[in-house]
């Protein structure tokens, strides 16, 4: 066997290993070898950090989860005892619902948002380009500064939301210095933050939609509102469902801003799960606790997103 | 070259950089050794401060170096219990006062400090870094609260400065007079908040626990006056929380300002005011039925798993008692360090502003002990803090605000 025929079975034989069972004769095998350490070649860059930094990790929060740590003395085991002592405690579900509270106050806003701007921005507007690079400017700022400039601006008696309120005649509310209203604070600003995020996949995905279907919906007489439901709306499913699941996986890990704007207050009326877990974990000195809640985390969010994929037979359209 | 040589290669770099990850450098010998210090009480202005105490340091032991790592103080916490957890934390560290120290030896983190000179320190304070009569830390500095006020402003309203003989009612009445809205000054403030609750309790001869600590003792009528104390100010005699009370600076800026009369902080806030235009003085703050005052004072310690002990002891002392130290933290102003000489802490007094410097002698005389309950001291701190702002805000009444921190804090208690 030469070199260069080795090469090009390599190249040319390998994807039938996927489709064609095996024929077993040693010559295959050593290719089958080949083929998968080029494979594992490949994937190293990804794997690697992968392994390290993200199945590792998940494998030792699940044995942490079963201890009883304080990060300083040895583990004690407890078996599954964090997580009934998770499900008793009524904090556990304070902290979804606050969660779930964010994603449904979010996630209208910042699609629909992301939508109107997406639409706008997609026709022969003047000066677009440069409309879309200020609209993305949020999305690549850090959300530290962000949160600092929404407290400023939602300050309840010196920010010029509130100011601006006063001009006409409406007493604006504590914002996140108040129970009622520091969910919604956190809310305004996440959306305002991810809607060039989502502007800019929602204008990628109308781009794609072929103007000759504008054109045969406009020769059958349909007007802008019909065209925008009949033809847009369906042919954008694929990017809106593409919203949809990162939105609402990285809805139920909403940290930062929280973090920063709120530190979970007051009183703990806007405490998300993974607020939680940090303060569980670096404050009060609970990190079996804390990585039971993450395990319980990523298992509510593996079933939402499953129901999600399963779901998207039923309106996603692949042209 | 072929393809799978080339496999190969790709393969043999990527297995030789994981293994260097994992190789551990060589000790060394005969040379001086490095010592690694955490840090958190120089940051924000006395890095400086803290070079010319480790160059001293340096100079009297050519043998140890100190490699100095700085880190603010919010995230200093965190930063330790990670190192600890991880298995990696500094031979030498500080510990933010004897609530952290308790978890910190309880837990077995902290190395014995043998042969320490104890009559260079200030008892009490020693004490509070020692557990079973054995010392697993030393404190560094200690710092106190006080009661700062705007002369001018005084002057101006006509009311005679605040003087140690002053209880609750002499401030109340003070402050309503030094209120101006119009003007937007303010005559009080003071925070809303769990270290400033248990010491205005033992001002007003109540406790935060019972004598065993198994339970919570503030839900008393003394306990609910002086709840009263701290949150009845809000809106009359100091800024709401919507006015901005209550997050950083607020406060210190508005005093700087000339618009706040009366200020309860630390004495760590003397160097911010240094070029204040106002003419501002200190006084031991009020009490009521007695004077108490928060004392808190920094510790540092060894690691239990340091390679180096001995000489980092050598630095945790040199760091918590040498003349460099004292020196430097009293030119500065860098809160007081924590021995027991006086006629070396004596010349403090004359350091310039404020001028009645003996208040801060004189507060740490009568200290309101701080609570301490081990792990759960973040969280029975937050709900304390949590359910006065509830109270302060009006949501609910300091009754239902107090019921339900006690209700919170037994829950901690019993585990």
């Amino acid at each position: 066997m030469s070199v260069s025929n080795a090469q090009t079975s390599l190249v040319d034989r390998a994807p039938q290993f996927v489709h064609s069972k095996p024929v077993r004769d040693g010559r295959t095998r050593n290719n089958k070898v080949r083929y998968a350490l080029t494979v594992l070649a490949f994937l190293l860059p990804s794997a690697v950090p992968l392994l390290l930094f993200v199945l590792g990790p998940m494998v030792a929060a699940a044995w942490v989860s079963l201890n009883q740590w304080n990060l300083l003395a040895p583990m004690k085991w407890v078996g599954l005892g964090n997580y009934a002592k998770l499900l008793g405690d009524p904090i556990t579900g304070d902290v979804f619902l606050h969660t779930v509270y964010y994603i449904v106050g979010y996630l209208p806003l910042v699609y629909i948002g992301g939508l109107a701007l997406a639409l706008a921005l997609n026709t022969a507007l003047k000066g677009r380009s440069f409309l879309r690079g200020i609209y993305f400017l949020p999305v690549v700022t850090s959300w530290i500064v962000v949160a600092l400039v929404w407290r400023w601006l939602l300050s309840p008696s010196n920010g010029i939301v509130n100011s601006a309120l006063a001009f006409f005649g409406i007493h604006g509310p504590g914002w996140w210095t108040d129970p009622h209203w520091a969910m919604p604070s956190i809310i305004i600003a996440s959306a305002w933050k991810d809607l060039g995020f989502i502007m800019v996949i929602l204008l990628a995905g109308l781009q794609a939609i072929p103007s000759d279907m504008y054109d045969a919906a406009k020769v059958d007489g349909a007007g802008w509102w019909r065209r925008l439901f009949s033809v847009t709306l369906p042919l954008l499913s694929p990017s809106s469902f593409f919203v949809l699941v990162i939105s609402l996986i990285n809805g139920f890990q909403v940290f930062d801003q929280v973090y920063a704007m709120t530190g979970g207050g007051p009183n703990g009326a806007s405490e998300v799960v993974v607020q939680q877990i940090y303060d569980l974990t670096f404050r009060y000195g609970r990190a079996g606790e804390a990585s039971a809640l993450s395990w319980m985390l990523f298992v509510v969010v593996l079933a939402v997103t499953v129901i999600q994929i399963r779901g998207q037979k039923r309106w996603v359209t692949y042209a | 070259m072929n393809r799978k040589l080339m496999v190969a290669i790709g393969l043999a770099g990527v297995a030789a950089l994981a293994m260097t990850g994992c190789a551990s450098g060589t000790p060394s010998s005969g040379g001086p050794v490095t010592i690694t210090y955490s840090n958190f009480i120089s940051n924000g202005g006395n890095e400086k401060n803290l070079a010319t105490i480790v160059a001293a340091f340096e100079k009297k032991n050519p043998d140890i170096k100190v490699d100095v790592k700085t880190l603010p103080y919010d995230s200093y916490g965190t930063a330790l219990q990670t190192d600890l957890a991880a298995g990696t934390p500094a031979d030498v560290f500080d510990i933010n006062g004897p609530s952290s120290y308790g978890p910190y030896q309880a837990n077995g983190v902290l190395a014995e400090l043998k042969g320490v000179d104890s009559g260079v320190y200030n008892t009490a304070l020693l004490d509070s870094y020692a557990t079973d009569g054995k010392q697993y830390a030393l404190p560094t500095s200690f710092s106190d609260v006080v009661l700062y006020y705007n002369k001018d402003l005084f002057d101006a309203a006509g009311v005679k400065y605040p003087t140690s003989d002053w209880t609750w009612a002499d401030e109340t009445a003070a402050a309503a007079k030094l209120t101006d809205k119009a003007a937007g000054v303010w005559g009080d403030h003071q925070p809303v908040t769990y270290n400033e609750y248990y010491k205005v309790l033992v001002q007003n001869g109540a406790s935060f626990l019972t004598k065993d600590g198994k339970k919570a003792a503030f839900n008393t009528p003394a306990g609910i006056e002086a709840a009263k104390w701290l949150v009845d100010k809000s809106g009359t005699t100091m800024p709401t929380i919507a006015d901005g009370q209550g997050t950083a600076d607020f406060d210190t800026n508005l005093f700087k300002d000339g618009k706040l009369a009366m200020l309860h902080t630390g004495i760590w806030v003397f160097s911010a005011f240094a070029d204040a235009p106002a003419n501002w003085d200190i006084a031991v703050e009020p009490g009521n039925k007695t004077s108490a005052n928060a004392v808190f004072s920094n510790g540092i310690g060894v690691s239990a798993t340091s390679k180096h002990p001995a000489q980092a002891q050598k630095w945790a002392e040199f760091m918590s008692a040498s003349d460099t130290m004292v020196n430097v933290r009293l030119d500065s102003g860098w809160e007081l360090p924590a021995i027991s000489d006086a006629k070396k802490l004596a010349t403090y007094l004359d350091k310039g502003k404020p001028t009645n410097r003996q208040a801060v002698f004189d507060a740490a005389k009568k200290i309101a002990a701080a609570p301490s309950i081990g792990d759960n001291q973040s969280a029975m701190q937050d709900a304390i803090t949590g359910e006065l702002i509830e109270a302060q805000a009006g949501r609910e009444s300091v009754q239902q605000a107090l019921d339900n921190a006690e209700k919170k804090i037994n829950a901690l208690l019993a585990g």
